[in-house]
């Protein structure tokens, strides 16, 4: 089986975000970049214990400069086989999943996967517009994977539960919580990823549908108003009369 | 050029978050001197899509679509967007808009905002709408290139106002022959005689503090009376003390009730990423420097095992006194 699986290079979750003095961009001073959660935990993981069980090959793409290889290692360091990198800065999800659609198309991959969104622009678009992209179907946050005889067999999140389907292969699909435990690479896999192919291949004019003219810090909460722990009468009180929401 | 708006029914009627959807749609209609068309699949009262803005309401009908599979929904609207000549394409930033939306968007070449959380910003030529980034660390002002845009916005984000007029639907066939899609449903499993929890405007959740699961009786007892679904964090989901779907955070489910009350939650940052767009935060924690009072608008600092009760009789004193 051959397998896709679409990585990001995105600030750690604990990162504290900063921007230019502009605002106009993203400041990566002392940020740690690591492969978006849901794209290592749950589907560069699943796709390699699907390779380990029943044979086959797991690639991982990544649209992005050259200062995300070390992200790229990593993920061949936890065990993928070969990598790709297009040179593309990965701005504009259209840009993105456009770039990963030519390079893929004539490749004959039985399972192309991606985390469900990445936690730096939360966008939740690339997968699917894959499957538009490449005319595959697409399944969303999988919580479980099986595959037999060319047959996927999903679970997944809809409204309000889960649905079981079946699909033929080739298909898209996003990775949620559930699909497979995070690895730790060890000292082996650490060894033979600097040795991995990595393949870079240059951009092929991608278009820019969207662009970020600009960013904005949230406003936290500024004041907690505390409530004596004896008298939670008043809190009902509050949150009828002040906060309005019961 | 008009306004087209993806809604969808649940139990009996057009869905909150499509409403809010239709609303929006009509407010940059109103900037634009434009109209709005919604198009819904499936059967149920429609009088509020009109209410909401609409000025034409298409009911989809081709059997395929009763699935609710993103590829023929896709090749669907993309029919209805070609006959309408639509510009703009709203969807709530659902289960089905984050599918469907990004999927219409590269068939048809859109510049996408996947999860607006303000009105777009109309200047000329330049079309510009805020998104959350970084997990709600940040917004992020995205300026849309393209001549078609989609949007798909987040739900409880907007007020829903139902001052307009009266629509009738009209069916709309539409030609799926092209598209088989292989996808083959085997189970459905919904969780049932619950609250939806992305749906729910009041959530009681509660974490590791509450020592077992045993002692979930009391969360459920509060969700009950004040209408509220519940919630749990990561480590009590992961020791099976509740459900899966439960779970909110990071990983889990992100939630924007208007009402998110945590008791025995730390609050750690995987955590409030899930919930920090919730209008409202009360935070119960026996640990007064529990980091999630720095995100709380109100605070409790006790024990949940003796607040949690008063607060079941606050509320039943409250409801009693409210009729």
């Amino acid at each position: 089986m051959k397998i896709l699986v679409c990585i990001s290079n995105v600030p750690d979750t604990t990162t504290k975000i900063a921007f230019s003095a502009d605002n106009a961009n993203f400041n990566t001073a002392g940020v740690q970049f690591v492969i978006n959660p849901y794209d290592e935990w749950y589907a560069l993981v699943r796709a390699l214990e699907l390779k380990e069980a029943q044979g086959g090959n797991v690639t991982i793409i990544h649209v992005g400069a050259a200062d995300s290889e070390a992200t790229i290692r990593k993920g061949l360091a936890i065990g993928a086989d070969d990598a790709v990198r297009i040179d593309a800065e990965p701005n504009d999800a259209y840009a993105v999943a456009e770039q990963i659609a030519a390079y893929a198309k004539d490749k004959d991959f039985d399972l192309i996967m991606a985390g469900k969104e990445t936690i730096s622009y939360n966008g939740s678009m690339v997968g699917a517009m894959l499957a538009e992209l490449m005319n595959l179907p697409y399944v969303s946050l999988a919580t479980k994977l099986e595959v037999t005889s060319g047959v996927a067999t999903i679970e997944h999140d809809i409204d309000g539960g889960t649905e079981v389907v079946e699909c033929t292969l080739p298909l898209v699909l996003s990775a949620n919580k559930g699909m497979a435990e995070q690895r730790i690479p060890n000292m082996k896999g650490i060894m033979s990823a600097r040795t991995k192919p990595l393949t870079v291949i240059p951009a092929t004019s991608a278009d820019k549908l969207t662009s970020i003219s600009s960013y904005t810090l949230s406003v936290g909460r500024i004041d907690c108003k505390y409530i004596d722990a004896s008298n939670p009468e008043s809190l009902i009180e509050l949150l009828h009369t002040q906060a309005k929401v019961i | 050029m008009s306004i087209l708006i993806y809604t969808e029914i649940a139990k009996g009627k057009v869905k909150k978050s499509s409403l809010e959807a239709v609303n929006y749609g009509s407010r940059i209609a109103k900037q634009l001197n434009s109209t709005v068309t919604a198009v819904v699949i499936g059967d149920a009262d429609l009088a509020d899509l009109g209410k909401a803005g609409a000025t034409k309401v298409l009911k989809l009908k081709n059997d395929k679509l009763a699935g609710l599979n993103g590829q023929y929904i896709t090749a669907a609207i993309e029919q209805v967007a070609t006959l309408e000549n639509a510009s703009i394409i709203v969807f709530a930033h659902d289960f089905t808009g984050k599918e469907v939306a990004p999927r219409l968007a590269a068939k048809i070449k859109a510049g996408i905002v996947a999860g607006a959380v303000d009105n777009p910003t109309i200047s000329g030529d330049t079309f510009s709408v805020n998104k959350n980034v970084f997990s709600g660390k940040a917004i992020a002002t995205y300026t849309i290139a393209s001549a078609k845009k989609v949007i798909s916005i987040l739900p409880n984000s907007f007020p829903i106002e139902l001052t307009g007029g009266a629509v009738e639907a009209i069916e709309f066939a539409i030609n799926l022959d092209a598209i088989n899609s292989p996808i083959i449903v085997k189970e459905v499993k919904k969780v049932s005689g619950e609250l939806n929890l992305p749906d729910a405007e009041l959530v009681v959740s509660a974490g590791r503090g509450m020592k077992g699961p045993e002692n979930w009786g009391m969360i459920e007892e509060l969700a009950k009376e004040l209408g509220a679904a519940t919630a749990c964090s990561r480590p009590v989901a992961d020791m099976h003390w509740r459900p899966h779907h439960e779970h909110v955070g990071q990983t889990g489910v992100a939630i924007r009730p208007n009402l998110y009350i945590a008791i025995g939650i730390s609050g750690a940052i995987q955590h409030l990423a899930g919930v920090n767009g919730s209008k409202t935060i009360v935070v119960i924690n026996s640990d007064k420097d529990s980091p999630f009072f720095k995100s709380a608008d109100y605070g409790i600092v006790g024990d949940a095992f003796e607040v949690v009760p008063k607060l079941i009789a606050a509320v039943k004193h409250f409801k009693a006194n409210k009729n």
